[in-house]
């Protein structure tokens, strides 16, 4: 990685005249490819990541986000591509977490315990596949972290149907779930099957997160969740366009995060955490600011813990 | 004579093994940092898993990688970085909610920029310092407890044993707290002191565990026994001394598993034991579900 963006530095550095610096960017596939892929997983993951901010799910959507790394190393182990590693097993860890039942007073904490030892228990699972595979530990830390070199169209192909798939059926979805999410009492009163409908998201959340998995690896997934959405939701109380607004930063974060990291020796996932962090840091002063509006008037307060 | 005396140890594997395994260094100190982790993290998950506070683990075992790649890059002792990144984020944690608690989005929006400030940490300690540290991320990540010396043993034993009386010692009080917040305030329970410092001995404790296995997979450790505890009794001090004596044995099974199994390593074999032992609490649920 270092290898490449030296020799892209050797040809073109930063010129102060961004339709230039654009143009060199894009000359290479490979960036190219990048911001594809990278403008797709910003799209999905950010609309994904709104309804789990509502629905103030953090602690399973991250869950989701990081057995990703087993899955791609269970894969790789088995000789199967990587990519079909994340989506089965966050599909599959989206079902365990959905199947825990809900009832009884203290059911929050444990969902909670649940998740955790979900969470951990596929983390050392996928640390016993990279220690199986003997050749694999330079590929950790890509599979971690992510990686935005040598993405191919095939793979940009597969991100972008996954994508509309998951988009697709989230707007089929969209209203009962919203309706679910923010008075789950209320919509259960009303006949809509909100167990159902958490199951299925949960399940599309799983698939958004093994796809963005591939780019921003599998610890920095939810960065890309969460960060966008949560501002959102703090600077608009009003659905449709937080929702649009999340989707904005997730892109933007993301483009900054890429041409950025084009330009310099650092990894893609600490740009797109520290801007994505410092919108959200931004958004939260200016709520400060603007102290005289209610706080959190959308989000359920079922949550509070 | 000597022969012999070797065909009657070959021939008598339990206990010679076994013998063999404590008498190994690396295995006693295992074993000495592994019991003092252990406990400390049984009894400090019960408090997580009580309080419902278990993204808050999850969220310091993230920060305790950042904070031990920190101390690396700059040439301090990793566990420097570990207690001191974890406890300041605990205690930020505790200042951004009410009460001692933060919410879940603040929460997972802190620690994943913190976790992006550490793949920064790991690039340029991986870039800046001598070749041969490329697995220096993965052994924080995935724990070493096979490697550490006596002298880090010891450090960890001390430091899970005062975790342990603390935690004694404010039992009462803490469970108070926890399962009735308003009522212990009106009683005069110091709650937001006890909210904060529970914080911040979780912060210990996960840069504690981080040594043993590793920061991504603390939570399995905090989140396994004291979820098992939990669905066993339903009475408080039993269910806190039951979540400390689980993650103690466990943590003797799964050091004893990957003695056995070398390829097998340790952190996968605790965090299987840990995962069985929770797994096994819903059997009987699943068993009177078609009954009922």
């Amino acid at each position: 990685m270092t290898a490449v963006t030296a020799l892209a530095d050797a040809s073109a550095g930063w010129s102060w005249n961004p339709v230039d610096d654009l143009r060199q960017m894009w000359a290479y596939p490979f960036m190219v490819n990048a911001f594809r892929a990278g403008t797709i997983t910003a799209v999905a993951s950010a609309v994904m990541g709104w309804f789990m901010v509502l629905r103030r799910q953090s602690f399973a959507g991250h869950t989701l986000a990081v057995v990703g790394f087993p899955g791609a190393a269970g894969a790789v182990l088995a000789g199967a591509s990587a990519a079909c590693g994340y989506f089965v097993f966050c599909v599959a860890a989206a079902l365990v977490i959905a199947a825990v039942p809900r009832t009884g007073r203290d059911a929050g904490a444990q969902e909670a315990a649940l998740t955790g030892t979900v969470q951990a228990f596929l983390l050392a699972c996928g640390f016993l596949f990279t220690a199986l595979y003997k050749g694999l530990l330079g590929g950790v830390t890509s599979m971690l972290f992510g990686s935005f070199l040598g993405i191919t169209t095939g793979q940009v192909r597969v991100l972008l149907a996954v994508a509309a798939a998951v988009l697709v059926a989230l707007a089929a979805l969209g209203r009962p779930l919203l309706f679910a999410s923010v008075d789950p009492d209320v919509a259960a009163a009303r006949g809509v099957p909100v167990r159902l409908l958490s199951t299925g998201f949960l399940v599309l959340l799983g698939a958004a997160a093994a796809e963005a998995s591939q780019i921003t690896g599998t610890l920095l997934v939810f960065a890309l969740l969460v960060m966008p959405a949560a501002t959102a939701q703090t600077l608009t109380a009003r659905p449709v366009r937080s929702l649009a607004l999340s989707v904005a930063i997730a892109v933007a974060v993301t483009w900054l995060g890429l041409t950025t990291a084009y330009y310099s020796d650092y990894p893609l996932g600490f740009f797109v955490t520290t801007y994505a962090f410092a919108a959200y840091v931004l958004a939260r002063l200016a709520r400060l600011a603007a102290g005289r509006l209610p706080r959190r008037a959308l989000l359920p307060a079922a949550g509070a813990a | 004579m000597t022969g012999a005396l070797a065909a009657v140890t070959a021939a008598a594997p339990p206990w010679a093994a076994w013998g063999g395994a404590f008498g190994h260094p690396f295995f006693q100190h295992a074993l000495l940092a592994g019991t003092a982790i252990a406990a400390a993290a049984g009894l400090t998950g019960y408090f997580l898993v009580l309080r419902a506070q278990v993204f808050v683990g999850d969220a310091l075992s993230h920060v305790a990688f950042t904070g031990a790649l920190a101390a690396l890059a700059f040439g301090a002792d990793l566990r420097i970085g570990l207690y001191a990144a974890a406890v300041a984020v605990a205690l930020l944690l505790g200042g951004m909610g009410t009460r001692g608690r933060a919410d879940d989005v603040a929460i997972g929006s802190v620690f994943s920029w913190i976790l992006g400030l550490g793949v920064f940490f790991l690039t340029l300690y991986t870039t800046s310092r001598s070749a041969g540290n490329g697995s220096a991320g993965v052994s924080v990540l995935f724990g070493s407890i096979f490697g550490l010396s006596s002298a880090q043993a010891l450090t960890a034993a001390l430091v899970g044993l005062g975790i342990c009386a603390t935690l004694a010692a404010v039992a009462r009080p803490l469970l108070f707290a926890s399962l009735d917040e308003a009522v212990a305030a009106a009683r005069g329970v110091p709650v937001r002191l006890l909210g904060f410092g529970f914080l911040a001995l979780a912060g210990v404790c996960a840069a504690e565990a981080t040594q043993a296995v590793g920061s991504l997979l603390i939570l399995g450790l905090l989140a396994a026994p004291a979820g098992a505890a939990h669905r066993l009794t339903g009475r408080p001090l039993p269910a806190l001394a039951l979540s400390g004596a689980l993650a103690v044995a466990e943590m003797w099974t799964g050091l004893a598993v990957s003695y056995a199994v070398p390829r097998m390593p340790p952190s996968f074999s605790i965090l299987a034991a840990a995962t069985a032992v929770y797994a096994a609490t819903y059997l009987p649920t699943l068993r009177r579900r078609p009954a009922v």
